[in-house]
């Protein structure tokens, strides 16, 4: 697993208090929303926030998180596309 | 002659300590309330992950309203249970934490998982969700615990036909310190549901 990959696994458990979710149980393409992990619309305000924190990416249409955090793998390759620090 | 009704059920949580009817169901050396919190979740096996994702108010109040609800056979599509909560403290335990992430502007990240609890009432929001509660619902901040008003108001819903059980009380929280009082009043019971039981219960612990 990458090195970034699993900084999201790790980021996403302890800022979205996913209790009792381990870092091995989040398979890369596994959806992040809906039958996956269960996030819902305020998880989704909390990514976005952590996009800008963390690694200086600022969505202009929060619409556009849908595409971006539907997995942990297409989140990596974004990041890694976008990121500013 | 005006109908009269009972409190059926109490819960207390506080000084580390769970209570239901006055018996002691759980009690912990945790003098950080998080902590306390989450092993009182634990050890009641309330199964609900969202749990962790509410802010500490809601938690407490949560933890009392399941304890005490959990033994209602409740429906699982609807129930005419109403909320009428209070306490002193508001939400500001929460809102310091708002502040605190919105004060620098260098660093001008707030959580929206934080600020959806800025309000007191939103622990109502959490209760009713779980236990399928489309009843009315009132938070109000009082100096100190005020069982005069939550009796009025509690005998008016139940008279008005607005509810068939209302579930009131005191749920308090400023970081560690925190105080839950939550009773079930209804028609059935063995306490009478007035000022002078409901103080008396208030103060048992």
């Amino acid at each position: 697993m990458s090195d970034l990959k699993l900084e999201l696994k790790e980021k996403i458990i302890e800022q979205l208090n996913l209790e009792d979710v381990s870092v091995a149980e989040i398979a890369d393409d596994d959806s992040l929303f809906g039958d996956g992990l269960g996030l819902d619309s305020i998880d989704a305000l909390e990514l976005i926030v952590m996009l800008d924190k963390d690694y200086g990416i600022r969505l202009s249409d929060p619409k556009e998180g849908r595409k971006i955090f539907e997995s942990v793998q297409v989140m990596a390759d974004y990041i890694e596309e976008h990121r500013t620090k | 002659m005006l109908q009269e009704f009972h409190i059926k059920s109490y819960c207390h949580i506080k000084s580390q300590t769970v209570s239901v009817n006055g018996q002691t169901i759980f009690n912990d050396d945790s003098e950080d309330f998080s902590a306390f919190i989450k092993n009182a979740y634990k050890f009641l096996k309330t199964d609900y992950p969202k749990f962790f994702k509410m802010d500490n108010l809601s938690k407490l109040a949560f933890l009392a309203a399941d304890v005490l609800l959990k033994n209602e056979n409740l429906n699982e599509e609807e129930n005419n249970i109403a909320l009428i909560f209070s306490n002193k403290a508001s939400s500001l335990d929460t809102d310091r934490k708002h502040q605190a992430a919105i004060e620098n502007d260098a660093e001008y990240f707030p959580s929206p998982a934080l600020f959806v609890y800025t309000l007191p009432n939103i622990c109502l929001g959490e209760i009713s969700i779980k236990h399928r509660l489309h009843s009315e619902n009132s938070f109000f901040i009082f100096d100190r615990f005020n069982a005069e008003h939550l009796q009025l108001y509690a005998n008016s819903l139940l008279r008005s036909g607005k509810a068939e059980k209302v579930l009131c009380g005191w749920v308090d929280l400023d970081e560690n310190s925190y105080d839950a009082f939550l009773y079930l009043v209804e028609n059935e019971g063995e306490i009478e549901h007035n000022t002078e039981e409901i103080n008396r219960l208030y103060n048992i612990l």
